[in-house]
């Protein structure tokens, strides 16, 4: 070290001149309730089911329950006359059990489960916080961002559908 | 009947000096430096109790109030119940010779502002004072009775009596230029410029550099430091008891700047303005304009302690006493010998 670099008062004082910059610069902070935070599609909040145009896309093969590591999800499947003949009749999650692994997202093969924006989830009991298939079930249309993510950094080819063409 | 006016005045003024000073300075010292460590992390800090967060101190007493007060099983509970008013006690006597203003004219009398700010000792009392702040930590580890704090006690004493030297070597220095351990004096010799931190640079920086270490203030904060000692001294102080250990380190923050501003920068020196509005001497405009201009010079170096906190690292133990014995107790005999030679040759 030099003597100047010895001396140490100098590197405080650039130090200090950092540190004075922050202090005035710009803030990261978010104020809560008056500003909300609008992720973007890379965020995992509420898990919900994909509602397509002509229905849900779930096939209920159980895969998502299967995976999930707190064994969140419960899933009962049903028939239908649909070409794909099965649907969840009880799809239910419990989001005090969920743990926002992603993980039932990575493993669905209908890309039926996505990990939606929501991130304010109250509830005022535990019953509430168990959400059945009428509070799971979102429009594709609100789901774009995070489809379209899931498109560029996933390895598997996503399924064809009518809409992609 | 002379002797009780006398002590009556004094009274009151203290009373003035503690609840206008040094309660709100130091509220106002804790609000600032939460908001100030905000900005500097990029953050807003506490905005929310009352207009920008203002409030903020206040709520925290009423937490500290509420909170149980625990005294662990083993401690030695006279010692555990002394310490933290040692602390407070000392911190708030050192307030006792600090001039905020010049004096004002009642009835005649000169009424000066400050406790006692003409003690002839004004000075060597400060010192005495500070040095006994030492007690209050130390007792504090002792009676605790948990390994932490006592490695916090003994920090605290170590560090103290190493930059106590350097400080007092500091002060010796300016005493030299000035002549006088008088405080009131000390100021009114810096009249119009005369600030002695231009004749005393060097023993300006050791004094700022002690006094970082006297009133355990990062990068000096070994007795407190949260990574290795849990709480320091402090760890097994809860509420109120705890409060007073907290106010006293920025009520010793607020006392280290004032000291600062009478000794180097000129106290509550008002330069060229009195003369420009043809304020007289003992008039109330002039003393609020001194006190304004003290508070303001101790506000800069409050923020000065606040803003070095959230900059530099904490130092480790051996670099603590090696700066201490061997830098800055050398530089400050060295800077006695110099101010010695220039006043020998003039
Ligand atoms: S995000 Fe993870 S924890 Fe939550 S439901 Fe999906 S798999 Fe289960
Ligand atoms: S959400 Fe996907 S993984 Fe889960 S049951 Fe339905 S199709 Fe299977």
């Amino acid at each position: 070290m030099t003597f100047w670099e010895k001396l140490y008062l100098p590197e405080i004082a650039r130090g200090l001149g950092i540190t004075f910059k922050m202090l005035i610069g710009p803030k990261m902070t978010i104020q809560y309730p008056e500003e909300k935070y609008h992720p973007g599609g890379y965020y995992r909040g509420r898990p919900v089911l994909v509602l397509d145009e002509d229905g849900e896309r779930c096939v209920a093969c159980g895969l998502c329950s299967r995976v999930c590591p707190p064994l969140a999800i419960e899933v009962r499947a049903g028939e239908t006359d649909r070409e794909k003949e099965r649907y969840p009749v009880k799809f239910e999650i419990n989001m005090l059990r969920c743990i926002f692994c992603g993980l039932c997202e990575e493993v669905c093969p209908e890309e039926a489960i996505v990990m939606s924006k929501d991130l304010e989830m109250v509830f005022e009991n535990r019953e509430s916080a168990i959400l059945g298939k009428e509070k799971l079930l979102v429009p594709v249309a609100q789901l774009q961002d995070r489809l379209e993510y899931l498109r560029m950094h996933q390895y598997y080819e996503p399924p064809a559908r009518a809409q992609d063409a | 009947m002379e002797l009780l006016v006398d002590f009556l005045i004094g009274f009151l003024k203290a009373l003035i000096v503690l609840f206008l000073v040094i309660l709100p300075g130091a509220s106002g010292a804790v609000y600032f430096e939460r908001r100030i460590a905000a900005w500097i992390q990029m953050r807003i800090g506490p905005n929310r109790v009352g207009p920008y967060g203002l409030l903020q101190p206040i709520a925290d007493v009423i937490k500290l109030i509420f909170k149980e007060d625990i005294i662990p099983a083993a401690a030695d509970k006279r010692f555990h119940f002394l310490a933290p008013l040692i602390s407070i006690t000392i911190t708030v006597a050192v307030f006792a010779v600090i001039p905020f203003g010049h004096y004002v004219v009642i009835n005649g009398e000169p009424v000066y502002l400050g406790v006692a700010p003409n003690v002839h000792v004004g000075i060597l009392y400060v010192l005495a004072m500070t040095s006994m702040g030492v007690y209050g930590l130390t007792l504090a580890g002792w009676a605790s009775n948990n390994k932490y704090s006592l490695l916090g006690g003994l920090r605290s004493s170590a560090q103290m009596i190493s930059y106590e030297l350097a400080m007092g070597l500091s002060i010796v220095a300016l005493l030299m230029v000035t002549g006088t351990p008088n405080l009131m004096e000390i100021v009114e010799q810096q009249a119009g410029w005369r600030w002695n931190v231009l004749y005393q640079p060097l023993g300006f920086l050791i004094f700022l550099v002690a006094s970082f270490a006297e009133t355990n203030r990062t990068p000096f904060d070994l007795p407190e430091a949260e990574p290795e000692l849990v709480g320091g001294y402090h760890t097994e102080y809860t509420g109120m008891k705890f409060g007073m250990f907290f106010l006293a380190e920025y009520g010793n923050v607020i006392a280290a700047s004032a000291m600062m501003t009478a000794l180097f920068f000129g106290g509550w020196q008002v330069p060229f303005l009195p003369e420009l509005l043809g304020l007289q001497e003992g008039s109330v405009a002039l003393a609020l304009l001194q006190v304004a201009s003290f508070t303001i010079k101790v506000a800069i170096f409050v923020f000065f302690f606040i803003w070095v906190r959230w900059t530099v690292p904490r130092f480790r133990y051996d670099q603590l006493m090696r700066l201490g014995w061997k830098v800055l107790f050398p530089l400050s005999l060295a800077n006695v010998l110099i101010t010695g030679l220039v006043m020998l040759i003039n």
